[in-house]
């Protein structure tokens, strides 16, 4: 698939990488000579320097027959600009912006087809937002991933002693929890993945995903871990775009407070936001940090947008008595050092994002994309089309599709039902398909499963 | 370096070079002329070294750093140099030594186009087609050839397909993905073989020349099968399609690309380099026809002006076929002639030299400084076809231009050290660096004659110029070798 990125900031950086990765043609766009330069070193892409809107530009990096456009340049402008010329002169069929300002966002109409021709918006503040108050939600997990709109989760959850399944064979799931439908995706111990099969038994500190309705998600943890009680107390450090979005949004369930080094800004928030506390301050200030009842803190999250500032705060935190400690870090690297040792929750936005955007570049209907492990594994919630002679899927039992080693069918939606995925589950059109795909080598076959032939045996 | 990287992909790379070996046996077999023998031999050999190389670090899967790319390429210019000569040395005919077979290998792999074998006309098909195809191969590159084939070079072939082609600025992809590039410059490469191959069986060729001449001609290489070389012909017909061919391959591949691929011929003539290219031709080739004229050398003016356009043609691209012994023209050509093919072909192209983009951008560095003098607070930025260029490149440029001439003067005195005489010396490495061919003096027809520390000196100068010297003296500095 040949792609253009406009813009190589973060977003634009690590899509670059996981597409590149994935031998499509790319070519990114910025107006940074150094900063392309320093990733056409590092990665198989095109590079073009110039303004990312400029049609003369745009036809350098090879807009003319592009299949899709993402413009992720720093600038909401820019961005809309550049899908507006991709339309009107390169006919671009896929073109995808990043527009952040709410101005442009409470005004769907702008984004028609006859005003500002956008087929995708992204937000991936709002994006990182979500699935942050996800996690709060359940503070027990390590990540809450939607499918369908909600009506299935994927949750990853590191066993515990004390958990009742803890040191059971899979199989006996059901009599555990009689009544409740889920499913165990993968497991990964020590790093490593295990296909999960009825006998394996489930270790302390296993990594454990599993698929299961939306309202059984805590009673399936349950089994996993002890529970803890639900948060009420958070503390926010940084006021930036993800920091507030993420106040405003957990400020009427909770007591939040938001700390943030920057007078001037933390006076601004202060007036957008209702109830929540915004403190002036340094955030890795242990005496500040004591006197907002750090120790009675439930969740604590470091979201600046300095990664080592963020490590420091949230490890200080830790120390301090903070309940739960989650910190945003960019760098792919610092989150393997930090993870689950000094840090409960590492979270790097690029991966939380880069799903909403790996939807559109897979082939067949792919309805939902979550990233996962550092884009080792993939979940995906795929629409199966056709009927049974033009589809490999469709009017099949699960137990029937060949899948690649190492995918799972989880769980099917099905209008409104929802239904876990047993063997003798016949899939029909139209069904939602979520699968779980533990090495990302193995996505090319699935994407094949879900394309509807052309020829008709 | 990563010795296992290394190793495994020149394990990969030898492996694959050994089928170049085939198609000579074929040739042996269709004109039945006793040489097939070496050339098995040499497959063999190839592929066992290679497979020697290769099986042991087979699994190891590690990307390769920048510093690895360096030494693969050199090291495999180096090791394909001297297997070619494998081939060489085994013929019965023509008997040749270590030194020569090897001397005639590189110097076909690299594209300059000097022999050291007389009595070419009598030699097996086989041995002459083999001379032709290490020019063919050595033309775009044969690193270049191996990134589009196997794709598993991935992201590391970036770094060996920049350490091989030439030009100052090597980032400029045609496509983004680096295996397609190197597909697409070899589609054109091989777009531009056929046509010559045909044009010139049309102009009255035999097809074993014409597919000959076609690949030493693209390749701007040199290599005849012939010793008269494009003379034997005696055609005007058959030179003008050499002389088109020659323009056509010293043209930046990346022009033919975009040319090529929107139906317009819009990019040759906004491009600076190209203009200044063929505008240098067409001055000496003006200069160089009068002289002859004035002269007298030929008979008429019709036969100056071919011979002319001819020679300054395959001089100036540094390909190197003659018609007439140039070094024995009047005055101050012969001269003329080899300064110009230190210009050489444009970026890109498979021409040798210092390229003309370099050359450009030194004058225009240079005119800048005057300009300077008259308004020292002037913003002078310097411009390639509108664009301005970064102070980097220009300062590599600067760095290649002393390198390149440091190098020249040594190896020129180490040959006339060895015994040769100035002019024969001067003009042996200024030919063997710029990737010409045939030089003055003793050099004019053949390099038989000159003593073998030479031949290897020369060997090395050949290497130096096709690998556009920072490639190979990066190797020579301890900077490289310091863990």
């Amino acid at each position: 698939m040949k792609v253009i990125i406009l813009g190589a900031g973060q977003v634009g950086s690590s899509v670059a990488a996981t597409l590149a990765s994935e031998a499509n043609d790319i070519t990114i766009v910025d107006l940074d000579a150094q900063r392309i330069r320093e990733l056409q070193d590092r990665l198989d892409l095109r590079v073009v320097q110039g303004h990312a809107s400029h049609p003369d530009v745009l036809r350098r990096a090879g807009a003319e027959d592009a299949d899709m456009i993402l413009a992720v340049t720093n600038s909401d402008e820019t961005n809309m600009v550049a899908c507006q010329i991709a339309y009107t002169l390169f006919h671009t069929p896929t073109k995808i912006a990043r527009v952040r300002a709410k101005a442009y966002l409470t005004h769907p109409e702008i984004f028609s087809q006859e005003a500002l021709p956008i087929d995708v918006l992204i937000s991936p503040e709002q994006v990182v937002t979500e699935y942050i108050q996800r996690l709060i939600e359940f503070p027990e997990a390590l990540q809450v991933l939607d499918f369908a709109n909600g009506k299935v989760r994927l949750v990853a959850v590191r066993a515990y002693h004390g958990g009742p399944l803890v040191g059971d064979e899979l199989k006996t799931l059901r009599e555990h929890m009689p009544g409740i439908q889920t499913r165990v995706a993968a497991i990964f111990r020590r790093g490593k993945p295990i296909i999960p099969k009825g006998d394996t038994i489930i270790e302390v500190d296993d990594e454990v995903f599993f698929i299961a309705a939306r309202k059984n998600i805590r009673v399936v943890m349950s089994e996993l871990r002890s529970l803890v009680k639900p948060v009420k107390r958070i503390i926010i450090t940084g006021g930036g775009n993800i920091g507030k979005r993420l106040a405003k949004a957990l400020e009427n369930d909770y007591q939040v407070k938001v700390i943030d080094h920057n007078l001037e800004h933390s006076r601004e928030i202060s007036a957008e936001l209702e109830k929540t506390i915004v403190l002036h301050g340094d955030a890795a200030d242990a005496n500040l940090l004591l006197e907002e009842n750090i120790e009675n803190t439930d969740v604590f999250c470091s979201m600046t947008n300095d990664d080592e500032a963020n490590i420091l705060s949230a490890m200080l935190a830790k120390r301090l008595g903070a309940r739960k400690v989650m910190a945003i870090i960019n760098r792919g690297e610092y989150v393997d050092l930090v993870q689950s040792d000094l840090i409960d929750i590492a979270i790097s936005p690029q991966q939380v994002t880069i799903g909403s955007l790996l939807a559109h570049v897979r082939r067949g209907d792919v309805a939902v994309v979550h990233s996962l492990r550092r884009g080792a594994a993939e979940a995906i919630e795929a629409v199966a089309h056709g009927d049974s002679k033009s589809s490999k899927v469709v009017d099949r039992l699960i137990g029937d599709i060949k899948l690649p080693l190492g995918a799972t069918i989880g769980a099917i939606v099905r209008k409104d039902e929802v239904l876990i995925a047993n063997s003798k589950l016949m899939i029909e059109a139209e069904d939602h398909v979520i699968l779980f795909v533990i090495d990302k080598k193995q996505i090319i076959e699935v994407e094949r499963l879900f394309q509807v032939g052309v020829s008709f045996f | 370096m990563q010795r296992a990287a290394v190793q495994r992909i020149l394990g990969l790379l030898l492996m694959l070079s050994s089928i170049t070996m085939v198609p000579p046996v074929l040739v042996s077999w269709i004109y039945n002329d006793g040489a097939t023998l070496p050339f098995i031999l040499a497959f063999c050999l190839t592929l066992i070294v290679g497979l020697i190389c290769w099986f042991p670090v087979r699994k190891f899967r590690k990307e390769m750093r920048l510093r690895d790319g360096f030494v693969v390429v050199v090291m495999f210019w180096v090791v394909l140099g001297l297997g070619g000569a494998v081939p060489l040395v085994l013929s019965a005919q023509p008997t040749l030594s270590v030194t020569d077979a090897v001397f005639e290998s590189l110097s076909g792999l690299t594209t300059t186009g000097a022999t050291v074998i007389t009595g070419l006309d009598t030699l097996p098909h086989a041995i002459l087609y083999y001379r032709q195809q290490l020019q063919w191969l050595g033309g775009m590159g044969i690193i270049v050839l191996a990134v589009a084939v196997l794709p598993m070079l991935g992201i590391g072939g970036m770094q060996l397909y920049r350490a091989e082609t030439p030009g100052p600025m090597k980032d400029n992809k045609l496509t983004p993905r680096i295996t397609e590039t190197a597909k697409a410059l070899w589609y054109i490469y091989l777009g531009l073989t056929v046509s010559c191959a045909i044009a010139y069986w049309i102009a009255g060729m035999s097809a074993f020349d014409a597919i000959a001449h076609s690949f030493s001609t693209v390749a701007i290489g040199g290599f005849s099968t012939h010793d008269q070389s494009m003379g034997y012909f005696d055609s005007a017909l058959i030179e003008s399609v050499a002389v088109v061919f020659m323009l056509l391959a010293g043209v930046n591949f990346s022009l033919h690309f975009i040319a090529w691929r929107n139906f317009t011929l819009r990019p040759y003539f906004s491009d600076e380099e190209f203009k200044t290219y063929i505008k240098l031709l067409f001055l000496v080739a003006v200069v160089t026809i009068t002289y002859l004229f004035l002269t007298s050398t030929f008979g008429s003016f019709g036969s100056a002006l071919h011979h002319g356009i001819f020679q300054v043609v395959s001089i100036g691209t540094t390909t190197g076929f003659t018609t007439a012994e140039y070094h024995n023209w009047p005055g101050f050509l012969p001269v003329l002639l080899l300064l110009i093919s230190f210009v050489g072909g444009c970026a890109g192209s498979t021409g040798g030299g210092m390229k003309v983009i370099r050359v450009l951008l030194l004058f225009k560095q240079g005119s800048r400084e005057v300009v300077r003098l008259v308004h020292p607070n002037a913003q002078l930025p310097v411009k390639m076809s509108g664009k301005v260029l970064e102070e980097r490149v220009i300062d590599s440029v600067w760095g290649f231009f002393s390198l390149y001439m440091a190098c020249f003067s040594v190896m020129a005195l180490i040959l006339a050290a060895s015994g040769l005489d100035l002019i024969t010396a001067f003009s042996a490495v200024a030919a063997c660096m710029n990737n010409l061919g045939p030089g003055l003096g003793e050099v004019g027809l053949s390099y038989s004659g000159i003593n073998d520390i030479a031949k290897w000196v020369l060997c090395f100068a050949m290497l130096l110029g096709r690998l556009e010297i920072f490639t190979l003296l990066v190797l020579f500095t301890p900077a490289f070798w310091r863990k």
